[in-house]
């Protein structure tokens, strides 16, 4: 219906093997982004930046580094939170004891960091899989929870056990800190989110992505054809937790401002981004951004409907909230257990073919 | 095209203009989750409190106060997100019912230049108005309360706590952590050991750290806890027969819905209070008579005169009253957020105030000042008898050390000062 295309051939092979080879899905996503760029600073407004675009930025980021891990490589992982605390507490330590450093590299250092703690909680991927890892990487979630909440040099000796995020400023404009614009704020995240995603989207379809998507189909056979596994699962533990750890520095300086670890970044947290990716479909970068927006943005949607427009008590909207989204995860999952962007493969499809239905 | 229509209204809804002519009082309650059995009761109290001075009064200088509920289920994302849609209808202050959201929002307000007014919880360096311009701490504040508990303590132990053990159970946040410090200057003081056992959230897992009460036979324990982590607590000190009236709570694991549970083993739990017990004041009869029995209660009703409600009670009294000094000050009945905090900064109830209101003998007189955002800082100690299902004051307010507690406030509140950039202001 709305794709035409006729005369769009490719001349070359690099033309052939993009990520948007039809030229509407490429007009489709340039113009996605001069918008979210270019216009949305302008309208957002407080509400807009923290309640609905600031998390599902960051979490979209989040559901990429976990979807790299559990969807492409197979690697059940419950350890999302507690990356996402070394990450944020990372980026504390960095920006409290490098104040003139950008805050852009912290939240990169504070990636890496992250990663490397992440190849370590990933080594026993290479004994056990499964519902089995995924009790192991629980394991990471809890010790790291209770490790930034013991260990006093972490939150730098706070009576209260909290960190909270001083302002930085980039190109001048400041993003961190409680002055910081909501427009700022969006654009930091939606820059960080770019270029996490393309990253995502390069490694995932280059080797690297066939090798993990090897061990997650068959890790024996793909032993045999020659993938190493040790370094297939270990990378892939390595970037998913870069891409969590980024997320969690975010979370924390530039969206919540102060983090209690406990509070933020427990058990609910990793059952959240896992629940993100499969509504969104396993091993889909589309499906992360689906199954992070899907989640965060249905609760927001149904307080304003219910408490806002119906005018209904809070406590029966958020109640009505949980069930909501808990029958529509089951719903979704029956019917198409593939997630949501299954549904997105399935309409596309539909729609470059009609009139004709196959 | 259905969905256009949904995405419409949204946009209309989230854009919509608020009646600017009452009086906006946001109330960031929690009545789901853990905390709800803590936070249903306050709500109640808060919210009918308001609604009897609309109903009686027509509101506080001819507005009517209105009160938007927004649930935060104590959790902080949520508390940021009730923060930010209410902020823009004209919120006069914010009271956020838990330390780690107005740690949260206490940057924010601050920049928005609304006050946030924490009710005997977190940040007690917020007693330092030269640096916490937007945040005050009345009545009292939990360093205050420590004290006050250690000081009782002493007055049981006849005069000296000297080689005695005493345990905090806390809740393993940054409001379980705030009477740490003070307590570990205390404990150099007066010489006793001081245990500390953290209670995860939502604190329903607590056998180990009873077992090692159990164990090492502290003479006191005091217990900073909050929702279920209360009632479970309860339970597990009468199952390990601790004895009871050595047990002493901060003010919010004081209330009927943490002691009932545990039934005939909670009789004798001891905990700090800030207000009067009890229905027997002309202002909750009120209550009774114009806003539960005719109907427009916010709750079920079951909560009044519960310890929480008489809470919420208190603060929409306090609240009310800092509307009306704010009224008389910029002499027009709309106030504006500003307005509101210097009413707060100058806030005079006396006790023939407190009388007037119907609340005489409720609490101690409040007097706030630019340099001390907290007033009058005193506790007072109350039992629970589960025969007869009520709780009474044992003793009178009492007065927290002063010499221990204020300057842990300077250094906190400098180090605040310090990390986050801002310049003391200067009080006459």
């Amino acid at each position: 219906m709305l794709y035409r295309e006729a005369g769009d051939f490719k001349t070359s092979y690099a033309k052939d093997n993009q990520t948007f080879p039809i030229r509407f899905d490429r007009w489709g996503y340039f113009a996605l982004l001069a918008v979210a760029f270019l216009v949305v600073p302008f309208v957002i407004n407080d509400y807009w930046a923290s309640a609905v675009l600031l998390p599902f930025l960051i979490y979209s980021i989040a559901a990429l580094g976990l979807n790299i891990l559990t969807g492409y490589c197979g690697q059940v992982s419950l350890g999302t939170g507690g990356f996402m605390a070394v990450g944020a507490y990372s980026c504390y330590k960095l920006m409290t004891a490098f104040p003139e450093v950008s805050i852009v590299i912290h939240v990169l250092l504070a990636g890496g960091i992250t990663a490397g703690v992440g190849l370590l909680f990933g080594l026993p991927s290479l004994r056990i899989k499964g519902f089995y890892l995924a009790v192991a990487t629980l394991a990471a979630q809890f010790f790291l929870v209770w490790l930034f909440n013991k260990v006093g040099w972490f939150y730098n000796y706070s009576a209260s056990g909290q960190i909270s995020s001083a302002p930085r400023s980039v190109l001048g404009f400041e993003v961190t800190g409680p002055t910081a614009s909501a427009a700022a704020k969006y654009l930091i995240c939606l820059s960080f989110v770019v270029v996490m995603a393309w990253l995502a989207r390069n490694l995932t379809r280059g080797s690297y992505g066939r090798k993990w998507m090897a061990i997650r189909d068959m890790d024996i056979a793909a032993e045999i054809i020659g993938v190493n596994p040790l370094a297939a699962k270990l990378s892939a533990f390595a970037v998913s937790s870069f891409f969590v750890g980024v997320s969690g520095a975010l979370f924390f300086s530039v969206y919540l401002g102060a983090v209690e670890v406990g509070e933020v970044f427990g058990i609910q947290k990793s059952f959240l981004v896992l629940f993100m990716i499969i509504i969104g479909g396993l091993g889909s970068i589309l499906g992360s951004f689906a199954g992070a927006a899907f989640i965060v943005l249905l609760p927001v949607f149904l307080k304003n409907v219910l408490v806002g427009s119906f005018g209904w008590a809070t406590d029966l909207a958020a109640h009505l909230e949980i069930m909501t989204l808990g029958g529509l995860i089951m719903m979704f999952l029956i019917l198409e257990p593939h997630g949501l962007a299954q549904y997105w493969r399935t309409t596309k499809e539909k729609l470059r073919l009609w009139p004709f239905p196959h | 095209m259905k969905f256009k229509i949904l995405a419409a209204a949204a946009a209309a809804m989230m854009a919509a203009a608020p009646a600017l002519a009452d009086l906006t009082v946001p109330a960031l309650n929690y009545r789901t989750g853990p905390y709800a059995p803590s936070g249903i009761p306050y709500a109640d109290g808060f919210s009918d409190y308001m609604t009897l001075l609309n109903e009686r009064d027509g509101g506080v200088g001819g507005e009517k106060i209105n009160v938007v509920e927004c649930e935060t289920g104590y959790n902080t994302e949520k508390g940021v997100e009730c923060y930010e849609q209410t902020k823009g209808q004209g919120a006069l202050l914010y009271i956020p019912q838990s330390t780690g959201i107005t740690y949260q929002l206490i940057p924010k307000a601050s920049a928005d230049q609304i006050p946030i007014w924490s009710v005997a919880y977190g940040r007690t360096s917020a007693v330092n108005g030269e640096v916490f311009e937007w945040v005050f701490n009345m009545p009292v504040t939990y360093w205050d309360g420590a004290s006050v508990a250690v000081k009782y303590a002493m007055e049981q132990e006849g005069g000296s706590l000297d080689g005695k053990k005493i345990a905090l159970v806390y809740h393993n946040s940054a409001y379980g952590k705030e009477p740490i410090r003070t307590l570990e200057a205390l404990a150099e003081k007066h010489n006793f050991e001081l245990t500390l056992l953290p209670v995860d959230h939502p604190g329903q897992e607590q056998k180990s750290q009873w077992l090692q009460i159990r164990r090492e036979k502290p003479d006191y324990v005091f217990m900073w806890g909050w929702g279920v982590m209360n009632s479970v607590a309860i339970q597990e000190a009468a199952n390990i027969r601790y004895p009871m009236d050595h047990f002493i709570g901060v003010w919010w694991s004081g209330s009927e819905a943490d002691v009932v549970p545990a039934g005939e083993g909670a009789d004798g739990y001891k905990a700090l209070t800030f207000h009067g017990v009890g229905t027997d004041f002309p202002a909750l009869q009120e209550i009774k008579s114009q806003v539960i029995d005719a109907g427009k209660n916010a709750g079920d009703g079951s909560k009044f005169g519960e310890v929480g409600y008489n809470r919420g009670v208190f603060t929409a009294a306090v609240v009310a009253e800092a509307i009306k000094t704010a009224q008389e000050a910029t002499g027009n009945a709309e106030i504006t957020a500003a307005d509101m905090r210097d009413a707060l900064e100058n806030l005079e109830i006396s006790d023939a105030r407190f009388e007037e209101l119907g609340l005489g003998g409720f609490a101690p007189a409040i007097q706030t000042s630019c340099a001390v955002h907290s007033s009058p800082r005193l506790a007072a100690v109350q039992q629970w008898n589960a025969a007869d299902k009520t709780w009474t004051v044992l003793t009178d307010y009492m007065e927290p050390d002063f010499e221990v507690v204020d300057p842990l406030i300077e250094e906190d509140s400098m180090a605040y000062a310090q990390e986050a950039g801002i310049e003391p202001r200067t009080c006459e």
